[in-house]
């Protein structure tokens, strides 16, 4: 894979040491291509949240690698001296809840990212309202999060989520507070922002509702990943059904 | 780059302004303590500065008439105004009562003064009605703050005083407001008993043989009178003339009438540094308590404030926000409710200072010093609040 996206080979964590160390994750192996909508899907404990971390660089894996396109950032050791740039500029988070903060305006959420990077106020606001506009909250642009539907509130976050034009985009559970037709309401948003901004976007959820619209589905059992590969088989990394 | 500290600020501008308001009272009472103990020193300055003497000539080895009692023969005066450089020296007596008035009391420090003129030591220097003491009895001039009027008249023991003056800043150490009498009154005042206890010591005076022998007839009518009349005083007040150094003039009359003398520059010292010392003292620990009592106040509220955002600290956390900009949000939080908490102590404390039943005064020297212990105490105060939110895990953000 060339140009954005992102790549994971073995990546495993293991928690604690000895007798009781944990392996949370045994080997993963991901592609997600720049404007691909990929979910990941996976029962309690297996390692979803990790790999969430671990992608989000909040936690550091064991070993393995992680690059963003080109860009390795994590191969058996961080390669990338301030995460904390990297997560803000290059990693998009979006929340089950939309954690908006709460004593900013719609505009002034989405634009803080872009501030926060050193992009002028007005500028960041141009690109919020731009946003805005293409996820139709733009009408709410001056409103405080209390006083949105849930709905907006995450359409609100996902704006939030792509304001730096990120490479990739993590959203875990983004449908989970939301009945059917917004939660697919807002699969179509993710899929027409990947489009639109080349962006990798992998949802980790477990509703059941969504699934079937991922054109590409990973499965996580044991701290591996298998992908999907069409009538309940999966397929390993060596890309063996299983 | 917004202000995340000011949006939340005017966010939750109820919650800063009530916090705001409950700390401004008790910054409120701290100012008023410190006015408390300016008003003191203030006061024991007014003193000195309206009894117009340059030397206060007293008992020997006392440190009177102020801090101690002190006793002179009231004609020592004379002997004093005779030495070099001295241009006035006039006797005073202090006496502190109850002063009655109206079935009303009011207590007051009762001056004796000397028959003489404005101007003289120990006299009001100045009036905001009335007239001075003109006759030898029975008149007073009263500070404003005993509430007396022109024309009232005022029981001092057994006497009944007409105050025809009113002054005002007539104060004694301790606050109280002076009342003028004159000097032969208030020798009077001081010694006088009641008639019961003069008949009972004129009895066991005549009963005393030593007293009442048969071949000194006039001895027992000395003694009685010797008895019954007071010919001390406590103080001589001296002005000295130009030229004259208080340290020379003050030496030849130590050294010539075995007095104690003290300038201004020792009676100062004697007022502020022993009178008032444990006063001062007593709202020192008062305005270190207060001081703590505000900085664990502030920091119990920005440390509550913190924890209510813990969630979208850790999201900011998790979207790159530097540690900075966080602890940055929570100081000025704790800054801006110590500036809400001063600007409103500075107003209570303003407007409360003239209720207060002594003399408050409320130095901008002081303001200025509590509005940067305030802003001190703030940034100290949300240091805590910052350690537990930069320990706050981005990884809180995404759960699992």
């Amino acid at each position: 894979m060339s140009g954005k996206g992102i790549r994971i080979e073995d990546l495993k964590k293991r928690y604690g040491t000895g007798d009781a160390a944990v392996d949370a994750l045994n080997g993963v192996d991901m592609q997600v291509a720049p404007g691909e909508v990929v979910g990941l899907i996976g029962p309690s404990g297996s390692g979803k949240s990790t790999l969430l971390k671990c992608l989000g660089a909040v936690i550091e894996p064991s070993s393995g690698l992680m690059a963003l396109g080109d860009e390795v950032i994590y191969h058996n050791g961080w390669k990338v001296r301030d995460l904390r740039a990297l997560r803000r500029d290059k990693i998009g988070f979006v929340f089950q809840a939309p954690y908006l903060i709460p004593f900013l305006d719609v505009t002034d959420n989405v634009a803080l990212l872009p501030m926060l990077a050193g992009i002028p106020n007005d500028e960041a606001r141009r690109r919020a309202v731009e946003l805005l506009t293409a996820l139709d909250v733009q009408h709410r642009a001056r409103a405080m999060p209390s006083r949105l539907s849930g709905g907006e509130q995450q359409r609100v976050a996902i704006a939030r989520g792509l304001v730096n034009r990120p490479p990739i985009i993590l959203a875990d559970e983004p449908t989970a507070a939301l009945d059917s037709e917004r939660a697919l309401a807002v699969i179509r948003i993710l899929e027409d922002m990947a489009s639109q901004f080349e962006t990798a976007i992998i949802v980790v959820t477990h509703d059941e509702k969504i699934i079937p619209t991922f054109k590409r589905t990973y499965h996580i059992r044991d701290g591996i990943t298998y992908e999907e590969a069409g009538e309940g088989r999966l397929l390993n990394s060596a890309g063996k059904l299983t | 780059m917004i202000s995340l500290a000011g949006r939340d600020i005017l966010h939750s501008w109820g919650k800063f302004v009530f916090t705001g308001i409950g700390l401004g009272l008790l910054i409120g009472v701290t100012l008023v303590m410190a006015g408390v103990y300016r008003g003191m020193v203030d006061d024991g300055k007014v003193l000195l500065d309206n009894s117009g003497a340059d030397l206060w000539v007293v008992q020997k080895n006392t440190l009177g008439p102020y801090a101690e009692s002190s006793s002179l023969y009231d004609d020592l005066y004379r002997s004093v105004l005779a030495m070099p450089g001295v241009a006035q020296a006039a006797n005073v007596t202090y006496l502190t009562m109850q002063v009655q008035n109206n079935n009303r009391d009011v207590r007051a420090m009762i001056v004796g003064i000397m028959p003489g003129e404005v101007g003289q030591p120990g006299w009001p220097p100045q009036l905001v009605a009335g007239r001075q003491i003109t006759r030898s009895h029975y008149e007073a001039v009263a500070d404003i703050a005993t509430g007396f009027k022109l024309g009232d008249t005022v029981d001092i023991r057994r006497n009944r005083y007409t105050v025809v003056g009113l002054t005002r800043r007539m104060v004694s150490s301790a606050g109280d407001p002076m009342v003028f009498i004159p000097l032969k009154d208030a020798q009077e005042a001081q010694f006088l008993k009641d008639n019961d206890a003069i008949l009972q010591q004129r009895r066991r005076t005549t009963e005393n043989p030593a007293f009442n022998r048969p071949g000194v007839p006039g001895l027992l009518d000395a003694v009685i009178a010797s008895q019954s009349t007071n010919n001390y005083v406590n103080a001589i007040l001296v002005r000295i003339k130009p030229g004259y150094l208080s340290h020379d003039v003050g030496a030849n009359i130590v050294r010539w009438q075995r007095l104690q003398v003290y300038d201004r520059v020792q009676m100062e010292a004697i007022l502020i540094g022993k009178l008032i010392a444990t006063s001062a003292k007593q709202i020192g620990m008062f305005l270190v308590i207060l001081a703590v009592v505000s900085a664990t106040i502030v920091a119990f509220i920005i440390y509550t404030l913190t924890m209510d955002k813990i969630r979208e600290i850790a999201v900011l956390k998790l979207l790159g926000t530097r540690n900075r900009t966080i602890a940055s949000m929570i100081m000025q939080q704790a800054i801006a409710l110590g500036v809400i908490g001063f600007a409103v102590g500075k107003i209570t404390a303003t407007f409360a200072a003239p209720l207060f039943p002594k003399y408050v005064l409320l130095v901008p020297s002081d303001s200025l010093v509590g509005f940067f212990a305030v802003l001190v105490i703030c940034v100290l105060a949300s240091l805590i609040a910052i350690r537990m939110a930069l320990k706050v895990d981005p990884a809180e953000a995404i759960g699992g």
